[in-house]
């Protein structure tokens, strides 16, 4: 995945985010429910990665919100980051993964469906921004951890049964 | 709820109380059931960020058994039993009588699958009605679902709920050892309790220390 000895890994946690040039890659590992979503210029060689948990941070109920935890707010956070590297906002494109539903349950509770409601919240947020979703791998049972790097643009998915795969 | 700042070293205490009660039932469950003993260490009761939560079972993309379930009732929120594939793998070869079964393989054999889920239930079965005894609340659990993947995609589940009113999530997490097993004491499972925020204070009243 990794060409120069020189390249670093950034790695981005649950609720967290960040921006990433060439010659490093971004990553995030463990995505379950939770969607990462990665916005980069391809031109610029300048990539964001958010891993957002939630679909809207009208749900957040605290004071102070971590505007990275939501896809709403964690989408125009990234932008405003990226816009801060010099990029300019209809350059970016878009590559998502995650929003499993790791277990099957007979439940009310609609936190049982937050994979599909954090893809829908993120297919919803980078429409209203005009950002075109170059590729996707979302749904399903599995979870993933990925790696984006800035150079080939690649978004590089590794799951427990299916190996690595790239989009 | 606010929470983080309530939670005084009484609360602590209690908090740990169930997770000691809780857990040394399914542990004696466990014993009973593979005709092995079973240990457990003293519960810990943290309050941790999400990333702090995901190394509490080596890192969120090391590979786990996981079985997951949702409580309900008086008291809600969200029990995990997480252990290591090789681990698991040895309980469920000593209860199918099977040397060769393996969570690793692809598919995993039905059986296996099967045996897990029931390790799961009653487990959790017994974790849980130690922890309605000893509160006399109300506690009802959901059928428990079982997942062999990453630690992270496995546990955030159970951060959503706490992720709309906080950042931190408080974890009653009781690990437990197989006797005798390659002779080291290294912790080999662990039941996490993360109760919804809004539950504690139900906790702490049928417990007297509101």
């Amino acid at each position: 995945m990794i060409s120069s000895s020189s390249s670093q890994v950034i790695k981005v946690g649950i609720a967290q985010m960040d921006v990433v040039k060439i010659p490093n890659t971004i990553r995030t590992s463990g995505l379950g429910s939770c969607v990462g979503v990665v916005l980069y210029d391809e031109t610029k060689k300048i990539a964001g990665l958010v891993h957002i948990m939630l679909p809207e941070s009208s749900l957040g109920r605290t004071e102070t919100i971590n505007v990275a935890k939501f896809a709403d707010s964690g989408i125009q956070a990234l932008i405003a980051m990226l816009k801060l590297e010099g990029v300019q906002p209809f350059r970016l494109k878009a590559k998502i993964a995650g929003g499993a539903q790791m277990f099957k349950f007979t439940s009310d509770k609609d936190t049982m469906r937050i994979g599909p409601r954090n893809v829908e919240a993120v297919k919803r947020e980078l429409k209203k921004n005009g950002i075109p979703i170059v590729a996707e791998d979302t749904g399903g049972n599995s979870g993933r951890t990925i790696e984006f790097n800035p150079a080939t643009c690649m978004l590089s998915i590794r799951t427990v049964n299916q190996g690595v795969s790239e989009i | 709820m606010n929470h983080s700042q309530k939670i005084t070293s009484m609360h602590l205490d209690v908090l740990k109380e169930i997770g000691n009660i809780g857990a040394a039932h399914a542990a004696t469950a466990l014993s009973d059931l593979l005709g092995k003993k079973i240990d457990m260490r003293v519960p810990k009761v943290e309050m941790v960020t999400f990333n702090d939560m995901m190394e509490l079972a080596g890192g969120a993309e090391k590979v786990v058994v996981g079985i997951f379930l949702r409580i309900e009732g008086d008291v809600e929120g969200s029990m995990f039993f997480i252990l290591p594939i090789q681990q698991a793998n040895r309980f469920i070869q000593h209860l199918i009588n099977d040397k060769n079964f393996d969570f690793s393989s692809n598919p995993i054999p039905e059986l296996g699958l099967s045996a897990m889920q029931e390790m799961g239930n009653i487990l959790s079965g017994s974790y849980l009605s130690a922890l309605s005894d000893f509160t006399r609340l109300k506690i009802y659990p959901t059928v428990p679902g079982l997942s062999v993947d990453m630690f992270g995609a496995i546990i955030s589940i159970g951060l959503i709920e706490i992720s709309e009113v906080s950042d931190n999530v408080i974890v009653i997490n009781t690990s437990i050892f197989e006797e005798g097993f390659d002779n080291s004491k290294e912790v080999r499972g662990h039941f996490f309790l993360l109760p919804d925020p809004e539950s504690f204070e139900s906790i702490f009243k049928a417990l007297g220390v509101s």
